[in-house]
């Protein structure tokens, strides 16, 4: 099947601010090329949750000290995979040491599910060892 | 007085107050944090308060949406009052159960189960 010219691209590196309208954009594209790729919605849904939890990660967490600093956001889509990388230019965090929100005394505590969704949604999530860039790919189900 | 840019709809029906929302897609965090101010003085107006959210309307939300569900219901509990999930799509129930919020908050398949609930 040939790919119409208005087709959004499916490998895209961008720079990315912390402006809602240019988030939900790119965001929008992304699921679009997603699914023009033969991804279906359950894994739009997947997709589209595991970008926003990181992206908002790195602008609240990452750039909590920078906050007119872009962050670096890059994908590729292929027919059987799609990979994300999502690198901000904060002191970075260690993932080993977040808590466990479904912990009951943490179930009443408002922040601290982002990056436990990602892990649900995604088949594999790599921090690199700053903890300031997540590499997540996502296989498309059988 | 709902506000003239409100992301909420509001009803009130016996003593309960209906909230549905206008976004299908519960992310962005200015609206988020609306939605939140929005239902926070929708149950500072209620004694007790007794909320209704219905989600037929969402095909998405995020962590920084259940975030703010939370306060919702940390605040009506605050004030002795109930609080109701209702229609909540499959897969953002899939949201709640992985994060195990389905245990913290009373979820209904639909409207009318919820609003029987509070009798």
């Amino acid at each position: 099947m040939s790919r119409g010219d208005t087709d959004p691209a499916r490998s895209v590196s961008a720079q990315l601010s912390d402006v809602p309208d240019e988030i939900r954009d790119f965001e929008d594209r992304f699921v679009e090329a997603a699914g023009k790729a033969g991804y279906e919605q359950a894994s739009c849904f997947a997709l589209r949750l595991a970008m926003e939890e990181a992206t908002r990660n790195a602008f609240r967490h990452g750039h909590a000290d920078l906050p007119d600093e872009p962050i670096d956001v890059a994908y590729d889509i292929t027919p059987e995979i799609v990979t994300i990388t999502v690198r901000d230019h904060g002191p970075g965090f260690d993932p080993t040491e977040l808590p466990d929100p479904t912990a009951p005394e943490n179930l009443a505590r408002p922040h601290g599910r982002g990056v436990m969704l990602i892990r649900a949604y995604m088949t594999d999530v790599r921090f690199n060892d700053t903890g300031n860039e997540v590499t997540m790919t996502y296989r498309k189900p059988d | 007085m709902p506000r003239a840019d409100s992301r909420l709809r509001i009803n009130q029906q016996d003593g309960i107050t209906l909230i549905e929302f206008v976004d299908r897609n519960i992310l962005d965090e200015a609206n988020i944090q609306q939605i939140g101010e929005e239902i926070g003085e929708l149950i500072d107006a209620a004694v007790p308060p007794q909320i209704l959210i219905s989600f037929s309307n969402v095909d998405h939300l995020s962590s920084a949406a259940l975030g703010t569900l939370i306060t919702i219901h940390n605040r009506v509990k605050s004030k002795s009052g109930k609080l109701r999930l209702a229609n909540i799509d499959p897969q953002i129930l899939e949201v709640f159960v992985i994060t195990k919020l389905n245990t913290l908050f009373e979820i209904h398949d639909s409207t009318d189960s919820a609003i029987a609930s509070f009798k």
